[in-house]
């Protein structure tokens, strides 16, 4: 490998400002929108006036309902939230857009749309998580069954010597990247230009087609850079057909740039979850039963599923295991895949739960979980196409000094500081999507690769770059990789941990063939190798796809395929004031094989932040009268700072995985962020005694009396 | 936001003179203000940029520490005798908001910070009193975690941001203002407003009024400022307290003590103040107990009683501190 220690290749573009974002994007006599927003939860809109927004300075237009073309009817996924704005009088969630205002600058049309007046009919006090009823969900977001079981889980816990059961929550959180979403959108005769903020331009491009029914070949769709997605730019949110269609009714490009506060409401969130785990267990710590209900919020219009305990069914090994997911329709906004999705909200039960399981047995935690580690899949008894988790656990306690833990909660005091070490398990399962990429190689040797991927702070050109130069045995500075325009070969989407996987295998393949079209060996100079061939270019395109009968989200059906980790923390809590801090972390991960070092680091120390996060921050919590998040913005909204943030030791084990794809290469992305809340409050039990179940872990919590 | 006229001054009288005019506002390191025009909360007519004002002076004479109200919280935090005399304070300053923002962000705006209760910085008009007179209170039955335990009134619950506030309370601090014809010198501990009656009077400047400095008496050398916040750095106090203490022979011999988060103004115990001399400082029981005279008044929301046991648990840790 020649990788170790390579560095970004668009760097130096993102450091002085050169690398140009969908809203940077320059346009002759764009028009500025701004949207006016519903403040009602649900209920119609019954009148809009709009009459001083139009007499505003520098108005172009009002766009409301009647204006707009009907747009084709889809589902979500691909659609973000099914029930698209401005399509209807009704209103799905605060904060759905119900007119556009077109202006000569962005602060013109903002001025005007806080001048629209809107006023609504049949609201009604909205209904919150907790308060509907548990129903079976039906959308593309239902991955496999909903409903799992394999033995008998009563029986099971019945003939434990040892059983705990307890009821978890995580929070409603917010993607909040850096960059707002943005389109800005044009239209050249029948053909649709999209400068917009995505996370795929393959998606956006077909589901711009679909909605406006036209040919995939019609919509162009770029996006070479997004400052963050986090899946809060998977699917396709309003901002992308409505840009396209007031540019569309106005006849000029219209640039759309979400507020911070539109973030919260018109890119989704992480849906609050509510989740019960019992377990049962011989004296000896083997599994007798594993049972795992969850329950997550969704909106009223749209059942997206958290997938929150599918996890369940392969960590351990039991005789027993029953799972079983529901969802509740509330009013609020539509939630969406966020950094990690399933795994993310449900490892914190499961974990937790077999941190108490420990206590209850009196076994030390990472014990326990080498005393259930299955040789098959436990639910399906598949084999795991790669497994490391022992290893995970046993190099990360090590190298935490686990050994020295005293096993009694509160009894590792410094002053006022009650210390606790907390271990928990991480795993993520293996999306697998298709992609493609063509690569070109000149008369000087140099070599071009074409992608549609876009570059969303991940490295993913670095990895490009990597592939290329272990398969043709180049210098990665001797690839150009060019990415994020619909014009290029498709790449599914820079989400759900997959890019590795297929970019890098597509993008090995496409190298693979110009060496065999040039009859050459790895590391003989190209440029030779083309003169010889008489020559002056040559280009391959590379396909991959995960195996035919490959399951939805190009999960595995031959293989029980996943990443594992194990994350070991140590928090601090103050005895008098509760506040949690974490003082140092190890982390173990086996993840496939890892193309980039450098950039694989910072993706899960970046991961581990996001758990951070999870554990002790985020909340987005909905106004129980208004039907509104609360706070819609980053002052009111708590990211982790990095003054937050501990000394962390992360790092890989050794792991293979040529299963997944032919590069051995699996998802990191999401991964670093599981495990992180569960270990944490672990810890926090372990320093106080206090066991908080309910995320974040807040210090009214640790105060009060259990 | 609503399109406004900039325009930039250099003396205390022609500021006064521009300020009289109504939508006028002054705007110094502007890292409040710009929050209120984005937010909607203000749509003044005309920006006066003060910043030239020769108003940016720290100093030290006849016994009383004078800021200048235009001197930036990062320049007062860093400067040698307030870091010296008046610890308290150079820890509230560096305690708040961000390097940047302390870079930025004078004195006089730091006092004149509205509220961080979401509903008053909501995007769009939900009910809160401070907003629009008579549309409600959103806090009051939605989210009461961060409201006040003290002085609230049933238009307002929220409390008051400012961790320099707090400090300048303890130290029985000055707030001057001119407005055209006098000047007047208000409290530090008085300066920002309880809701009453009146929540959209958010402190005692009046229309046409400018901070000009602030005055703090005496040094206060061993004193102490501990703020207790979820998120280690850039974060508003969930309860603070600034302790300034007098000790002989590790007995309290006097004691000054504002509490943050609490209120919608720093929050002095004074009856804790005076049960507290004489009590031995490392009885953390009797300390305790001295406290909870001032905390009978305290009248929490459901949601936020936490901070009634936080707040005193705050207050012996600070004052010990402070006598360390």
């Amino acid at each position: 490998m020649t990788t170790e220690g390579l560095v970004r290749p668009d760097g130096p573009a993102k450091l002085t400002g050169a690398a140009r974002y969908a809203a940077d994007v320059p346009a002759e006599s764009a028009l500025a929108a701004a949207l006016v927003s519903a403040t009602v939860p649900n209920g119609r809109l019954a009148e809009l006036d709009a009459a001083e927004a139009r007499d505003c300075p520098g108005v172009a237009a009002v766009l409301t309902r009647a204006d707009l073309p009907t747009l084709a009817e889809l589902p979500s996924p691909p659609l973000g939230y099914p029930a698209l704005p401005l399509q209807a009088e009704e209103i799905h969630y605060e904060g759905e857009p119900i007119a556009i205002v077109l202006a000569e600058t962005l602060e013109q049309a903002q001025y005007a749309a806080s001048r629209v007046r809107a006023t609504y009919t049949g609201v009604r006090e909205p209904i919150a998580f907790g308060e509907a009823e548990d129903v079976v969900p039906h959308s593309g977001h239902v991955l496999g069954g909903t409903d799992e079981e394999k033995g008998d889980a009563g029986a099971g816990l019945a003939e434990a010597h040892v059983t705990v059961t307890a009821t978890y929550t995580t929070a409603d959180r917010h993607h909040s990247p850096i960059e707002p979403s943005a389109t800005l959108a044009w239209w050249e005769g029948e053909q649709l230009v999209l400068h917009s903020s995505v996370q795929s331009v393959a998606v956006a491009q077909q589901t711009m087609a679909a909605l406006f029914s036209l040919p995939p070949e019609h919509v162009r769709v770029v996006c070479p850079f997004t400052g963050g997605g986090f899946g809060a730019k998977g699917y396709v949110w309003p901002h992308l057909p409505l840009a396209a269609a007031a540019a569309k009714v106005s006849g000029r490009p219209v640039r759309l740039v979400m507020t911070r506060a539109q973030m919260f409401t018109l890119s989704g969130h992480q849906p609050a979850t509510r989740q019960t785990v019992s377990l049962g267990a011989t004296r000896d710590g083997r599994l007798t039963a594993l049972r795992h209900d969850s329950v997550n919020a969704s909106g009223r219009a749209v059942d997206y599923l958290e997938n929150t305990t599918h996890s369940s069914t392969w960590l351990y090994a039991s005789p027993a295991i029953e799972t079983r997911m529901r969802v509740q329709r509330v009013d609020r906004p539509g939630p969406t895949p966020m950094r990690a999705p399933h795994e993310g909200p449900g490892m914190f039960a499961l974990e937790s739960a077999m941190d108490e399981l420990a206590y209850e047995l009196g076994i030390d935690p990472v014990e326990l979980r080498l005393r259930n580690e299955p040789d098959v899949d436990p639910m399906t008894g598949l084999p795991f196409s790669s497994r490391r988790l022992v290893e995970c656990l046993r190099e990360g306690a090590e190298r935490f000094g686990w050994a020295e833990r005293s096993p009694e909660p509160r009894s590792m005091r410094e002053g006022n500081d009650l210390v606790g070490w907390g271990v928990a398990a991480a795993t993520m399962d293996t999306f697998r999507a298709p992609s493609s990429a063509k690569v070109r190689i000149g008369a000087d040797g140099r070599i071009v690769v074409e992608t549609g991927m876009q570059e969303i702070g991940t490295g993913l050109p670095a990895m490009v770059q990597a592939v290329v130069a272990e398969t043709l045995g180049c210098d990665p500075g001797d690839v150009e990789v060019r990415h994020g325009d619909s014009g290029f070969p498709p790449h599914a989407g820079t989400m759900g941990s997959m890019s590795a996987m297929g970019l890098g295998s597509a993008v090995q393949a496409a190298a693979r063939e110009v060496l065999a079209k040039l009859d050459g060996r790895q590391g003989q100079p190209l440029a030779g190798l083309l003169a010889e061939s008489g020559l002056t270019e040559l280009e391959a395109e590379g396909r991959w796809s995960p195996e035919e009968d490959a399951l939805a989200a190009g999960r595995s059906a031959r293989y029980s395929m996943h990443t594992y980790g194990a994350i070991f923390a140590e928090v601090r809590v103050d005895a008098d004031f509760g506040v949690v801090r974490l003082s140092r972390a190890v982390t173990r991960y086996a993840a496939g094989r890892i193309l980039n070092p450098l950039a694989a680091h910072s993706q899960l120390t970046g991961g581990f932040a996001w758990g951070y996060g999870q554990a002790l921050l985020e909340h987005s919590d909905v106004d129980p009268v208004l039907g509104r998040f609360v706070s819609k913005n980053l002052a009111g909204y708590l990211l982790p700072a990095n003054a937050d943030l501990p000394d962390l030791d992360a790092a890989f084990v050794e792991d293979d995985d040529r299963f997944a794809n032919p590069l051995g290469a699996k998802g990191i992305g999401e991964l670093g962020a599981v495990g992180v809340a569960a270990a944490i409050a672990n810890a926090v039990f372990h320093a106080t005694g206090r066991r908080v179940r309910n995320l974040p872990i807040r210090l009214a919590t640790v105060l009060s009396e259990p | 936001m609503r399109t406004f006229d900039y325009t930039r001054v250099r003396g205390l009288e022609e500021t006064l003179a521009a300020l009289g005019e109504p939508g006028t506002q002054p705007i110094a390191g502007g890292t409040e203000l710009v929050n209120w025009l984005k937010e909607g909360i203000e749509e003044p007519r005309r920006l006066v940029d003060i910043n030239r004002l020769p108003l940016r002076d720290v100093g030290f004479a006849d016994g009383v520490l004078r800021i200048g109200a235009l001197a930036r919280m990062s320049d007062v935090a860093a400067d040698e005798i307030v870091a010296a005399r008046f610890p308290v304070l150079a820890q509230s300053l560096l305690l708040a908001a961000s390097a940047q923002l302390r870079n930025m962000a004078s004195i006089g705006g730091n006092l004149m910070q509205r509220t961080r209760c979401p509903y008053f910085r909501a995007d769009t008009a939900v009910p809160c009193n401070k907003r629009a007179e008579g549309s409600g209170c959103s806090a009051l039955h939605g989210d009461t975690g961060a409201a006040a335990i003290f002085g609230w009134s049933d238009r307002c619950v929220a409390t008051h941001p400012s961790d320099l506030a707090v400090a300048l309370a303890a130290l029985d601090a000055v707030v001057v203002v001119r407005g055209e014809r006098s000047e007047r010198r208000i409290p530090a501990s008085e300066f920002i407003r309880l809701p009453g009656d009146e929540p959209l009077r958010h402190n005692e400047l009046r229309a046409g009024e400018l901070i000009t400095a602030v005055e703090v008496p005496g040094g206060a050398e061993r004193s102490y400022y501990l703020k207790v916040r979820e998120r280690a750095s850039y974060e508003f106090a969930v309860v603070s307290v600034a302790a300034v203490v007098r000790a002989e022979g590790g007995t309290l011999t006097g004691v000054r003590l504002a509490l943050g988060g609490v209120a919608h103004r720093p929050w002095r115990l004074t009856a804790a103040e005076s049960a507290l001399v004489g009590v031995d400082l490392g009885d953390t029981t009797a300390l305790r107990s001295a406290l909870a005279a001032s905390f009978t008044e305290a009248r929490p929301l459901a949601g936020n009683e936490y901070k009634v046991t936080l707040a005193q648990r705050a207050a012996v840790r600070a004052i010990q501190e402070a006598a360390a």
